[in-house]
């Protein structure tokens, strides 16, 4: 289905997490169709016969396969928030089912949500006040900047080079196409339909691959962003080594822009992490480690949660307690690594230094100690001995919310999976224009949605594009 | 050069709109805002060179075929001079989907140049003049005359500049640089400065033209005789194409060599290109021999068309091979080509610089966004070729018609014609070179054919004045003829008797298993409306003058109609930011959520829509919902 001229949207209206239930919102001319295409309630009751503001009991499903158990509330327009049809399906939280759920409206021809979509149309609608005008536009500009920068910092550089050599075939060979048809009597194109079909073929084999790496949630670097800390020697390395151990999925491993940081994308119980390790954090004069430092500090603030490892075997000092403040105020699990050698440093020690930083901190910037959001764990990393702990610390965490992601990365990523499949059906056609004899002409305008639709991706325009590729590759005469 | 004139004039008898420049862009300026009512002068430096060719002589091809038919249907004059001088005519593209079928003409120069000056010394509302005019006059930011060289002073409403490569020209080859516009004719060299003292944006553009040669000179058995097509179709849709089947004359193709390219590659140096004695930008599609040698060096041939120039003279084009290398290499280059071993040159090949502006100056309509009344078109504008010219002077006489007249300006949107797409990119894209119309620019170009030009401007035309009650009756009967017979066409099933499989054997196309719709049989890539009449029994017959046009209506609509309906779909979307219009007194430092650039860029640009601001470079998805959000805003507390 051509979803691309789509005007109904769908977006997760509720924080990505494992937590609490998930609100799936659809809104738009034919919000109530759609959903009725994948829900089953009782009886059969189509939603669409249904009053406003009411709220049905019954499942999504996709071909015969329940995705979740939902409650559906809908809202005619132009009584509800955009002023538009608009469908709300409560589901059962859980990062799957949500996006699951959103993936399925999208099939059926929603398409994704722009950033602040919703609070643009629900102000164009006239369902705010004028004064929020300017509010408006702020939330927007925003979190067009936020998703701008999540999408195009998200994507993987692997991922952004293949999208990139695919755009790059496309073009030339529709460059081809227009240069023949501009100048026909200096080139000719017949029969170049069977020569493009094959490379057609090539570009819909590569672009399912990497539709499959978007259904595993690899096309972005999608998860909470982990940071592992701590002095070096501390054992940092050989804990992310237990935690790459070969029983676990290893994702991918990109290497990080500076010789320091080491970046892996971890699945733990269903949980995805992206773990940066860290420069050990020490006082230093040496230039190049003392880069390292800088960027673990940034990283430390920017990361959704942090992997603190403490050799126990020696004492702590100074630079464990520059490391206690950096952390203050994070969501944070210290780790006592070398439980099989004989411990230094014991729980109380460290909690003992978590409060001395709070209350520093306090006095600075108010911040103050959470007890909940900091777990301490014994560990041999060596050994292998405690990794259960912290695997089930973590789920612990992240089920009771203590810890999330943002679901711009998860909007995202099916942002780019419904430009993938435009692209592929955008591909096919072309291919269906060659089995059907249709003249080259036909072709191209097919080739240039698919270009514009992995542009998308990579945040790129067509532009003069095409101009461009004809007069640089092709010889024009007159 | 600055104009001063001690002894100043005023010309006192009245005109309402002055035309500067009379190529092509001129002609169809003049004759739009002549033919809308208003007394028309027309300037020239030589009353000889009226709708002259300096370059190619031809009028059509990719894409500029479709610009002429749609000058045609808005009324313009361009294709039925073409079709009265044509000398061979052939259509492009034939074995390709009806969107890039294109229109191409030969034209006898000389006869296409007095034609068209007939049909301006005919109009009663224009008066030619030979001179140069040297300054804009303006008050208050409106224009209010001109001053031309005697220093005589012309008051009028409204100036539409249609220069050309006249300003500042300078034609060089070799070391040789003369400061004369086209063909050695006269440039104008004042109004450059009064331009630019008004505050407007000027660009230096170069362009380049190939060598003319004596027919009697050239060995026409060494090269490949390319002939037109056996049925001439006419440009414009009033002409009777009985007219148009002439005796036509032939083009001779041939190729250059490895000798050619040495000859080249070692004079370069003395090429003003590289030497840098040329500072223009020239452009990329057109580029001379020595560029094409330089840039694609693996190619061990390039063709090289011989065209005749006229009936009436021996001079001949070389398309392909347009120079500014020194006249002693030019023979030598073209002396290495088959067929021209003994040539002779008559003109020599030569690049021309000139001025012209930056079009983002201009609004949608063609006038400049500070300066009321002034409009502008053609190569003046930044664009090149004579149709890109036309098309522009009809829609800037139309405009300068309009304002005067206290109307809204005329406008084509990119969804409509190939003129808007043309316009478009002019206004709203920065170039660095010439602009040359392409199908490719056209996003809709399926629903923009040059065969429904017609059916797609003829009603605007009407509405306009500028196409007869006559001529816009005949389309609306050929639409109703065109519709029902679609509609007839899908209620019509055929069975699989004998005949019907038969003929499809005859076709190669399969047979059919149960029955079919005559829409879907005429569907099948191999089959078509007329190929089926066999089977067809009820088909009704159409008016003779009518026939080939609706029929070929009725294939193109039954055999795209999917593609066709993706289009108008994507259309409609487009339609609705185009639309949505930006009020004139818009504040954009008031918008704070806009990022900085967009600020700026929609600032300098000042988009008539909503639309039109999308496509400027710097202005992303966000800043147009924040536009949105802030319109509303605007609406809602008038």
């Amino acid at each position: 289905m051509d979803t691309r001229y789509s005007e109904t949207i769908a977006a997760i209206s509720t924080a990505v997490s494992s937590s609490g239930i998930g609100i799936v919102r659809m809104t738009g001319e034919d919000a109530f169709e759609i959903a009725d295409q994948v829900y089953i309630g009782k009886k059969h009751k189509k939603l669409i016969n249904q009053k406003s503001h009411t709220i049905h009991y019954g499942y999504i499903e996709d071909e015969g396969k329940t995705i979740d158990e939902v409650l559906v509330m809908l809202m005619k327009g132009p009584h509800s928030y955009t002023g538009e049809d608009t469908v709300e399906i409560n589901c059962h939280g859980g990062v799957y089912v949500v996006k699951k759920i959103l993936e399925t409206l999208i099939k059926y021809g929603a398409r994704p949500a722009e950033p602040g979509e919703f609070t643009k149309r629900a102000y164009l609608n006239g369902r705010m006040d004028l004064s929020q005008a300017e509010a408006v536009g702020d939330i927007i500009s925003s979190q067009n900047e936020y998703a701008r920068q999540s999408s195009v910092s998200q994507l993987k550089g692997s991922i952004r080079k293949k999208i990139d050599e695919i755009r790059k075939e496309i073009i030339h060979h529709t460059a081809f196409i227009e240069t023949a048809l501009d100048d026909p009597e200096h080139i000719s194109i017949d029969g170049y339909g069977d020569e493009l079909k094959t490379v057609v073929d090539r570009l819909l084999g590569e672009i399912e691959y990497l539709l499959s790496t978007c259904e595993s949630g690899r096309i972005i670097k999608e998860g909470i962003n982990t940071v592992i800390v701590g002095k070096p020697n501390a054992g940092k390395s050989s804990l992310l080594n237990a935690l790459l151990g070969e029983e676990r999925a290893i994702v991918t491993d990109i290497a990080g822009t500076t010789r320091d940081i080491l970046e892996e994308n971890i699945n733990l119980q269903g949980i995805s992490l992206n773990i940066m390790d860290t420069a050990g954090i020490r006082n230093t004069d040496d230039v190049v480690e003392k880069i390292g430092v800088d960027k673990a500090r940034d990283n430390i603030e920017k990361a959704d949660l942090i992997l603190y490892v403490i050799d126990s075997s020696c004492p702590l000092d100074e630079n464990d307690r520059e490391i206690f403040h950096m952390i203050m105020g994070k969501k944070s699990i210290i780790l006592l690594n070398k439980s099989d050698l004989q411990a230094v440093v014991r729980e109380e020690d460290v909690l003992n230094e978590l409060n001395l930083a709070e209350k520093s901190r306090e006095s600075i910037d108010c911040k103050t100690f959470d007890g909940k959001s900091t777990g301490i764990i014994e560990i041999s990393a060596k050994n292998q001995y405690g990794i259960n702990d912290l695997e089930e610390m973590l789920k612990t965490m992240f089920f009771e919310g203590n810890i999330s992601f943002n679901n711009e990365i998860y909007i995202t990523n099916v942002r780019h999976k419904t430009a993938l499949n435009d692209a592929y059906q955008s591909l096919c056609k072309v291919n269906e224009s060659i089995m059907m004899n249709m003249p080259e002409d036909f072709y191209s305008i097919d080739l240039m949605d698919a270009y514009e639709s992995l542009g998308s991706i990579t945040g790129e325009t067509i532009g003069e594009d095409l101009v461009n590729e004809i007069f640089s590759k092709f010889c024009m005469g007159k | 050069m600055k104009y001063s004139a001690n002894s100043v004039w005023v010309n006192n008898d009245k005109y309402d709109v002055v035309v500067i420049g009379a190529g092509h862009a001129g002609c169809e300026a003049a004759l739009a805002s002549a033919r809308l009512g208003f007394k028309t002068i027309i300037f020239t430096v030589s009353v000889d060179s009226v709708a002259l060719m300096p370059c190619n002589p031809n009028i059509g091809g990719s894409s500029k075929g479709h610009l002429v038919r749609e000058i045609d249907a808005l009324g313009g004059e361009m294709g039925k001079v073409i079709d009265r001088t044509f000398i061979q005519s052939k259509m492009l593209n034939k074995s390709k989907g009806p969107a890039v079928h294109s229109l191409r003409a030969q034209a006898d120069k000389a006869l296409y140049s007095r034609t068209m000056r007939q049909v301006l010394e005919d109009e009663k509302n224009i008066e030619i003049k030979q001179t140069e005019v040297v300054k804009l006059l303006v008050e208050d930011n409106k224009i209010v005359g001109v001053q031309i060289l005697s220093g005589a002073i012309y008051h009028c409403q409204a100036v539409i500049l249609c220069t050309g490569t006249y300003l500042k020209a300078r034609c060089i080859y070799g070391e040789v640089s003369t400061n004369t516009g086209p063909n050695g004719l006269q440039a104008a060299n004042y109004l450059t400065d009064s331009l630019r003292e008004l505050g407007i944006k000027m660009y230096r553009f170069k362009t380049g033209t190939p060598a003319r040669i004596d027919r009697n000179t050239v060995d026409f058995s060494k090269m490949e005789e390319q002939f037109g097509d056996e049925r001439v179709m006419p440009f414009s849709f009033a002409t009777n194409p009985e007219d148009v089947q002439i005796d036509q004359v032939s083009c001779w193709l041939t190729y250059t060599n490895e000798q050619t390219h040495n000859i080249i590659k070692r004079n370069l140096d003395r090429s003003p290109l590289f030497s840098g004695m040329i500072e223009g930008t020239g452009p990329r599609y057109c580029p001379s021999i020595e560029d094409k040698v330089v840039k694609f060096a693996d190619k061990e041939r390039h063709q090289v068309f011989i065209e005749p120039e006229g009936l009436e003279t021996n001079e001949m084009y070389i398309g392909g091979m347009s120079s500014s290398l020194p006249e002693d290499v030019q023979y030598k280059m073209y002396r290495t080509v088959p067929g021209l071993e003994n040539v002779r040159i008559v003109r020599n090949a030569y690049a021309i610089e000139y001025d012209c502006i930056d079009a983002r100056q201009l609004k949608p309509s063609l006038e400049f966004k500070n300066i009321d009344g002034l409009f502008s078109g053609g190569q003046f504008n930044g664009s090149s070729g004579y149709e890109e010219a036309a098309a522009q002077g009809l829609i800037a006489g139309i405009n300068a018609a309009r304002k005067i007249k206290n109307l809204p300006p005329f406008l084509l949107d990119r969804s409509e014609a190939y003129i808007g797409v043309l316009i478009d990119d002019l206004v709203t894209k920065e170039s660095h070179e010439p602009y040359r119309m392409m199908t490719s620019r056209a996003e809709y170009r399926l629903l923009l054919r040059q065969d429904n030009a017609d059916q797609r401007l003829s009603k605007k035309g009407y509405e306009l004045g500028l196409i007869s009650k006559e001529r816009y009756e005949r389309l609306e009967l050929k639409e109703k003829l065109i519709n029902e017979e679609i509609e007839r066409l899908k209620h019509v099933t055929v069975g699989t008797g004998d005949a019907v499989q038969e003929l499809l054997k005859e076709c190669g196309s399969t047979p059919l298993n149960s029955g079919s719709t005559m829409v879907d049989l005429i569907r099948r890539p191999e089959l078509s409306y007329e190929l089926l009449k066999s089977i067809d029994i009820h088909r009704p017959a159409f008016p003779v003058e009518l026939e080939e046009e609706v029929i070929e209506q009725v294939n193109i609509a039954i055999k795209y109609d999917g593609y066709i309906k993706r289009q108008k779909k994507q259309v409609e979307q487009f339609k609705k930011l185009e639309n949505k219009k930006i009020p004139k007194n818009i504040d954009y430092d008031k918008i704070k959520s806009l990022r900085i650039e967009a600020q700026q860029k929609l600032k300098e640009y000042q988009p008539i829509s909503i639309g039109q601001a999308s496509r400027i470079s710097g202005v992303s998805p966000a800043d147009i919902s924040v536009l949105l959000v802030y319109l509303e805003e605007m609406t809602r507390t008038e």
